[in-house]
């Protein structure tokens, strides 16, 4: 069992390097509107932007 | 409520908002922040509810040349565009417009930085702690599983492992609760985190002199798991609280406009509002919102001042009237002096109303105080007997000093805490899924106390813009090719009835009375009756317009601002609930009359200003009412602040809905179902409360007879935690 004697340090490490990754997260804003996020990544990219004037309304 | 005016592509494709009506929002270069190489600017945007406008205002200002980076917060609606080399503001901000959002400069405050910097410093120390919680409990299950078969030197070495991590996390994550309760202690009174603190520290200390001692249980997990569920409480009250932050923030967004200045030497500068000195000459632009309150001296124009008075027709205004702060030009280019700063007007009164408001708010005791009060007490003398008890049954200090210790960490409020804050998300999500924006958590306990409703007219009982009521005709087509060139409200609601169509060539706007085309030779007029030579004898009360074309007959057109078509129903099903019912408005008599004779509602009054809004509900209050304010404009915002709680429409000015308690979109329909939930979320926040001191009656026999183990602990932290969740989730259940 002389293992864990290496064992228990490696899975706390990983567990302080998760938690630094996680406070970078909050610090660079990622927890203020996840809402947007969430929606930003289903943006259309390859349509382009229609010019309001030039169409015509349509009926929704 | 559709509109046929503008092209249906403008604004929040869900229609979760209306499109904003083109608006003047002046030069905001003065509100370019200059970085390293970079420029950027900070809006605040109106009309932006969904993923849709996100996207479509984002990839929109990204097109533009130079643009480095564009990104709309969605939540609170704040817009940062970055960008290098020469865009002018004014490319930026028509860009937002022509898509049919709202644009104002933004200026965070320190409030409002200190509060988020709060948050993210609890949710750190909440992800601290709970990175303690699963490298501690990976040891502490170890020492359980090993109960009996593990050699004392593997215990105490995996204690030790715990107890280093504990400590520094602890220190971090605790200190929140160790200021506070230093801070109150030093003025000899205790709060709530004066039990946690103690908690927190003898637990620690007891289980580092078990771990020195070699002893069977260490408390360490305890520790760390108490100050993570106490955290996750706290977060989400956090959370919720800054949410609720925004009524003098948002005024002060409306006062961040940039205003037209003429200087010294005659030259017009874009100037902040904020900058107004009295006696200032102020240029205000046809469509633009005036910042101050203005003294007219050149120029003849239409003004709104729905939004100040509640008067749903806008009035000619010549040099010599005061224009107040928040009222609308309509039609042309006026120019004036400033009679004060922008914090000496009508703006600035309505904003200290609101402060009034929210501090009368922040005194409400909650029923989380209340607990709290009878918790501290209970907690310290049930852990101080506990201790005598067994000094004196005979016990050693080792002995009594574990028992009490024990005592005092599973007494200790995780459920409490959680109590109150879980039933708010919960509930506030739920009112989301209909549509309700819920602005602070504890709100839900106000609306649900509430036994009087008092209604503004215009805009919330009404759908707040005038409706053609006239039989439509060949001569309304004719009469839209003049209307389509004004801005005037009255104008506007014959388009909407004509539709799409073409413009006249040449048509003049003559403020107060009217507009005016020669169309195939023929002199076309639009307007009053005066406009058209109708004596006073013929026209008719009310919102009218008279065309003529050439001499012929004058024909007119009826609008009315139309009750809104669920009212009736909403308002007899609140009356047979047991509300009382009242309405204020701002506007004349007769309109009042006219939509109080239609809902049957027999408390009224008509012609009420701002403060005289304010002062009906103090007096309500004073007679020991719980009022619930319903209103929409600038003028029921100081309304809105003093009620006991209050709901604004989605289409309510940006002021109102951060002076209010709830934001309702899709009409009157939704007010049953904000107070039904906010019924059931206090009945829940009861019930946990009910529960977590069940879970004490429970937990102190077992602790003070001396059978806590950190294992049992640990088990009824996290049950009673969970039990409180699940009953907060309960408020998702049943159909309202």
């Amino acid at each position: 069992m002389e293992i864990i004697i290496y064992l228990i340090p490696i899975a706390v490490f990983l567990g302080i390097a998760s938690l630094g990754a996680f406070v970078w997260s909050v610090n660079s804003g990622q927890y203020e509107d996840l809402d947007g996020a969430a929606f930003r990544i289903l943006g259309d990219d390859d349509k382009p932007i229609s010019d309001v004037r030039k169409s015509s309304p349509q009926s929704r | 409520m559709t509109d046929l005016a503008l092209p249906s592509d403008l604004g929040c494709p869900s229609r979760l908002a209306p499109p904003s009506r083109d608006e003047e929002s002046g030069d905001l270069s003065a509100f370019v922040q200059k970085g390293a190489g970079e420029q950027s600017l900070l809006l605040s945007i109106r009309g932006a509810k969904c993923g849709g406008c996100l996207v479509k205002i984002e990839h929109a200002l990204l097109a533009l040349p130079g643009v480095t980076s564009a990104r709309l917060n969605l939540s609170t609606s704040k817009l940062k565009v970055s960008w290098r080399g020469q865009l002018s503001t004014a490319k930026i901000t028509s860009t937002l417009t022509e898509l049919g959002y709202g644009v104002s400069a933004f200026c965070e405050d320190r409030t409002e930085r200190s509060a988020k910097q709060e948050e993210r410093s609890l949710l750190i120390a909440m992800g601290v702690a709970g990175f303690a919680v699963a490298n501690i409990m990976l040891l502490s299950v170890s020492v359980w599983g090993g109960y009996g078969e593990m050699g004392e030197g593997t215990r105490t070495s995996l204690h030790a492992l715990s107890g280093l991590i504990a400590l520094p996390v602890l220190l971090f994550s605790g200190r929140h609760f160790f200021k506070s309760a230093w801070s109150v202690l030093k003025n000899g009174h205790a709060n709530m985190d004066v039990p946690i603190s103690l908690a927190l520290g003898l637990a620690f200390s007891v289980s580092v002199w078990e771990t020195a001692n070699g002893g069977a249980h260490a408390y360490f997990d305890a520790s760390v798991m108490l100050l993570f569920f106490l955290l996750i409480g706290r977060f989400l009250d956090a959370r919720l609280r800054r949410m609720a932050h925004a009524a003098a923030h948002d005024l002060a967004a409306l006062q961040n406009r940039s205003v037209t200045r003429i200087n010294a030497s005659g030259i017009a500068e874009a100037v902040r509002s904020a900058d107004i000195k009295e006696g200032d000459q102020i240029v205000l632009a046809a469509g633009e919102r005036a910042a101050v309150d203005i003294k007219i001296t050149r120029g003849t124009s239409s003004i709104d001042e729905s939004i100040v008075s509640g008067e749903s027709e806008p009035r000619s205004a010549h040099p010599g009237d005061v224009l107040y702060a928040g009222s609308v030009n309509l039609t042309q280019q006026m120019q004036g002096s400033a009679m004060g700063a922008s914090s000496d007007s009508l703006l600035a009164d309505i904003s200290d109303m609101l402060n009034a408001g929210e501090q009368k708010r922040a005194r409400y005791r909650k029923i989380a105080d209340k607990a709290v009060s009878l918790y501290i007490p209970f907690v310290h003398s049930a852990a101080a007997l506990t201790l005598i008890g067994w000094l004196l049954s005979g016990a050693s200090v080792r002995d009594a000093v574990l028992v009490a210790v024990a005592t005092l960490i599973i007494t200790c409020p995780c459920a409490l805490a959680l109590a109150a804050p879980v039933a708010q998300v919960v509930a506030s999500g739920r009112l989301l899924r209909n549509g309700v924006y819920l602005r602070s958590g504890d709100a839900l306990e106000r609306l649900a106390e509430t036994d009087h409703i008092v209604f503004d007219k215009t805009g919330t009982l009404t759908l707040g813009e005038p409706v053609l009521v006239s039989e439509t005709s060949n001569e309304l087509h004719e009469a839209a090719k003049l209307a389509r060139a004004s801005r005037h409200p009255l104008s506007r609601a014959l388009v909407l009835a004509a539709g799409p169509g073409q413009i006249a060539q040449d048509v003049t706007e003559y403020p107060g009375l009217g507009l005016e085309a020669h169309i195939d030779g023929l002199r076309v007029r639009l307007g009053s009756a005066d406009w058209v030579g109708v004596g006073a004898a013929d026209a008719s009360p009310g919102l009218a317009l008279w065309f003529q074309i050439g001499e012929g007959a004058p024909v007119q057109f009826r609008f009315e601002d139309q009750v809104r078509p669920e009212a009736a129903c909403v308002l007899g099903n609140l009356q047979a609930s047991g509300y009382a019912l009242e309405m204020l408005s701002g506007d004349r008599a007769k309109a009042a009359q006219h939509v109080a004779a239609t809902l049957s509602i027999s408390d009224w009054r008509a012609g009420v200003s701002p403060q005289d809004k304010t002062a009906r509900l103090e007096a309500l209050q004073q007679q020991g009412k719980r009022t619930l304010m319903v209103g929409d404009g600038l003028n029921d915002a100081g309304a809105l602040s003093q009620a006991h709680a209050s709901l604004a429409p989605g289409g309510a000015i940006d002021v109102s809905q951060s002076a209010s308690d709830a934001v309702y979109s899709g009409g009157l329909d939704s007010i049953p179902v904000i107070l039904a939930v906010a019924k059931r979320a206090r009945l829940v926040m009861r019930q946990n409360f009910a529960l977590a001191a069940g879970y004490n009656l429970i937990a102190v026999p077992i602790a003070v007879t001396g059978n806590v183990t950190p294992l049992i602990a640990a088990i009824a932290m996290s049950t009673s935690s969970l039990i409180v969740t699940l009953n907060a989730l309960r408020i998702n259940l049943k159909e309202v």
